[in-house]
């Protein structure tokens, strides 16, 4: 933070170039991130969800199934929008936007859930939970029970039930029973927990949807194979539209879902520069953020080894963004991975400056950014000046703005 | 032999099936903790587990979650866990302390500097509920060097292959889990506890000690008639919890509650 960035980071200390990634190994690492660290009664449920997984990632008829829906029900492919304007202000590489905002209930989520909500009817589930800190993945949960006519149960922090009552709304008028979580925090950590508890409590009927790259093995690979169909997208849009690959990515990071989901299929392409970016809150020497990749270290939370906000005693330790969706003392342990590898490079946006971006973006192009993509959108803004005016970078919009009115309403004075 | 193996032959000789009562150290008052250890001892527990308090317990129910807020509340640590048996041990030399927690505070602390300082403080093992067989190599190997037990867990939902696997790397006893749920759930059916807690025994050679759901008196002696060990935590915990705003009753009122477990269980032991 602070200096401009430079279009290509630092020589990546483990990256070997030209290698194949084949991330995670057969036991769910990325190098020493990942793995399996659950209590015992979740093991074998484990087991069978990841054989049940690998066997429907190659079957035919699933694939078919998931992509009708993403095209019909999701409505994929989402854009590549050149935003032009924005682009000639900034005076230097032309931005692009990814359009996952467009997507049905607004934002990147349900490219996931739907893809786990299908796997869970195969696999025979007839009740379905998940976490959600800003409500979006509670929301795209949610969505796809009620079309496949499952139960659902969605956990969310007393704290973000509260500042987030729109979005709670939404989950009851789709049939989700929202249950607000007063233990520790109050936030999305525990609504991880106590999700996790429903889990080994009903683990027979029981599939838990988690939102983002985190959790134990085959979690954080499940949900970026899910997601990265907007990085096979991406590519193939931008060899269609430009004639060559953007030279940056960039992508907001809590978990690290739209992140990985953009990057995984650009990852062989060494020269595309990846930024990954946290929420720096109040800035990064106040402590007040959730940049677990910038300033945290690693340790073992909700079943993966990973960047971790801790204290010197190794509990976990609370976290603060203006967006709820990035307020998560984690991450994706193959980001941890790929920052250690330094195949991506991860920086922090501040509340002030990704609320700048949302405004900015706003006025220009006339779209309303979720506050955690304007955190991707505030750092593009310091990256393009800094390069030249033939290069591209692709922003991952990953959610529109519409869930954030209270908040930045109320940040600047007003009631609605 | 272990501390932990040497109290488990010495039972299996006495045909005395082990008490084993979980406290979180520090609830409610770092100052709680050692006198009430002694209290239980006197009371007739044969081991003790003590928790470490972390600030995100996913297998523990809302009794055992309170407790942990109310030790971390108070700052307490693994360091200051590891005081606490320290001081527990200047006057108790024998009664075999585990350690009950999650693996990020041992993670920070660093394996190696964990099982030295654990050892020096007298504790005898740990059992770390997020850490399988798979992940858990480097930590065995740590504690093992300094001589102290890894006990694991086994749950319902375990297969022959695991209990199996398990049983090999596992050491002093290990945990059968009695039902799928969090600590302090629910009722446990006793016949299926007692079929697997047959199979577990009949597939490994390590002392089977059976816990969660352990609500009162008449569950903890029905299910000494098929463990080695009873082991009670948030019927103790929920009791402690009453006494929050006395702290000075929590030791006669907890060794109150073990007497009348210690009775029922030695009644079955008898039978």
């Amino acid at each position: 933070m602070g200096t401009a960035p430079a279009i290509l980071p630092n020589p990546p200390p483990l990256w070997e170039p030209g290698q194949v990634y084949h991330w995670p190994d057969a036991h769910g690492h990325f190098g020493p991130y990942g793995g399996l660290f659950v209590p015992e009664t979740l093991m074998h449920p484990l087991a069978e969800l990841r054989a049940a997984y690998e066997h429907y990632l190659g079957d035919p008829e699933f694939q078919a199934e998931l992509d009708a829906d993403l095209q019909d029900y999701v409505g994929r492919p989402s854009p590549i929008y050149q935003a032009q304007r924005w682009s000639r202000d900034l005076d230097g590489a032309q931005v692009y936007l990814k359009r996952e905002d467009l997507n049905h209930t607004g934002a990147h989520k349900i490219n996931n859930t739907i893809g786990q909500a299908l796997l869970a009817r195969r696999m025979g589930k007839t009740r379905i939970i998940a976490e959600t800190g800003a409500g979006q993945h509670g929301v795209a949960s949610a969505t796809v029970a009620a079309r496949l006519g499952l139960e659902c149960v969605v956990y969310m922090g007393e704290v973000d039930v509260a500042r987030q009552e729109a979005n709670v709304y939404r989950m009851r008028l789709l049939g989700a029973r929202v249950v607000s979580v007063k233990s520790g925090s109050r936030t999305l950590k525990d609504a991880l927990n106590e999700a996790m508890r429903d889990w080994v409590t009903n683990v027979d009927d029981t599939f838990y949807i988690i939102g983002t790259v985190a959790g134990p093995h085959p979690y954080p690979a499940m949900v970026r194979d899910f997601q990265a169909v907007i990085g096979r997208e991406s590519r193939a849009q931008m060899l269609a539209r430009t004639g060559c690959l953007p030279d940056a990515l960039v992508a907001c990071v809590g978990g690290g879902s739209n992140a990985i989901g953009l990057f995984y299929p650009f990852i062989a392409d060494e020269q595309v520069a990846m930024y990954g970016i946290e929420a720096a809150g109040e800035g990064l020497a106040t402590g007040r953020h959730a940049a677990p990749l910038n300033a945290g270290r690693p340790g073992v939370l909700h079943g993966n080894r990973t960047y971790l906000m801790e204290d010197a005693n190794g509990q976990i330790i609370e976290t603060h963004s203006i967006s709820a969706g990035l307020d998560y003392p984690g991450v994706g342990p193959e980001h941890a991975w790929l920052k250690d590898t330094g195949r991506a490079y991860y920086d922090a946006i501040t509340d002030a400056e990704a609320l700048a971006a949302f405004h900015t973006l706003i006025r220009t192009e006339g779209i309303i950014p979720a506050l955690e993509s304007s955190h991707a959108l505030a750092y593009a803004a310091k990256l393009a000046p800094t390069m030249r005016r033939d290069q591209s970078i692709l922003v991952n919009l990953s959610g529109r703005g519409d869930k954030d009115m209270h908040t930045v309403s109320t940040l600047e004075g007003l009631v609605l | 032999m272990s501390h932990i193996a040497e109290r488990f032959a010495s039972l299996q000789d006495r045909r005395r099936t082990a008490l084993i009562p979980f406290v979180t150290a520090g609830d409610p008052h770092p100052s709680t903790t050692v006198p009430l250890m002694h209290a239980m001892v006197a009371a007739g527990a044969d081991l003790i587990e003590l928790g470490v308090p972390f600030s995100d317990p996913i297998a523990d129910g809302p009794v055992i979650q309170r407790a942990t807020e109310r030790a971390l509340a108070r700052g307490v640590s693994l360091a200051n866990v590891l005081s606490i048996v320290r001081a527990f041990r200047a006057q108790d030399p024998n009664t075999p302390v585990v350690l009950m927690g999650y693996l990020n505070p041992i993670e920070v602390m660093g394996y190696e500097r964990f099982a030295v300082a654990a050892q020096a403080a007298g504790v005898d093992g740990a059992l770390v509920v997020d850490i399988p067989p798979e992940e858990g190599a480097e930590l065995v190997a740590a504690l093992r060097r300094r001589g102290l037990d890894l006990a694991y867990l086994l749950a319902p939902t375990s297969t022959p292959e695991r209990i199996r696997r398990i049983g090999e790397v596992a050491s002093g006893f290990v945990y059968y889990v009695a039902v799928k749920g969090v600590t302090g759930a629910g009722h446990l059916d006793l016949g299926a506890v007692a079929a697997r807690v047959s199979a577990i025994k009949s597939a490994i050679s390590l002392p089977v000690g059976v816990g969660f759901g352990i609500k009162d008196v008449t569950t903890a002696a029905q299910v000494a008639a098929v463990a080695d060990a009873v082991i009670v935590g948030s019927a103790i915990v929920s009791r402690i919890e009453a006494l929050e705003q006395s702290p000075e009753a929590i030791p006669g009122a907890i060794a109150e509650f073990l007497v009348d477990l210690r009775t029922a269980i030695d009644a079955v032991d008898a039978a």
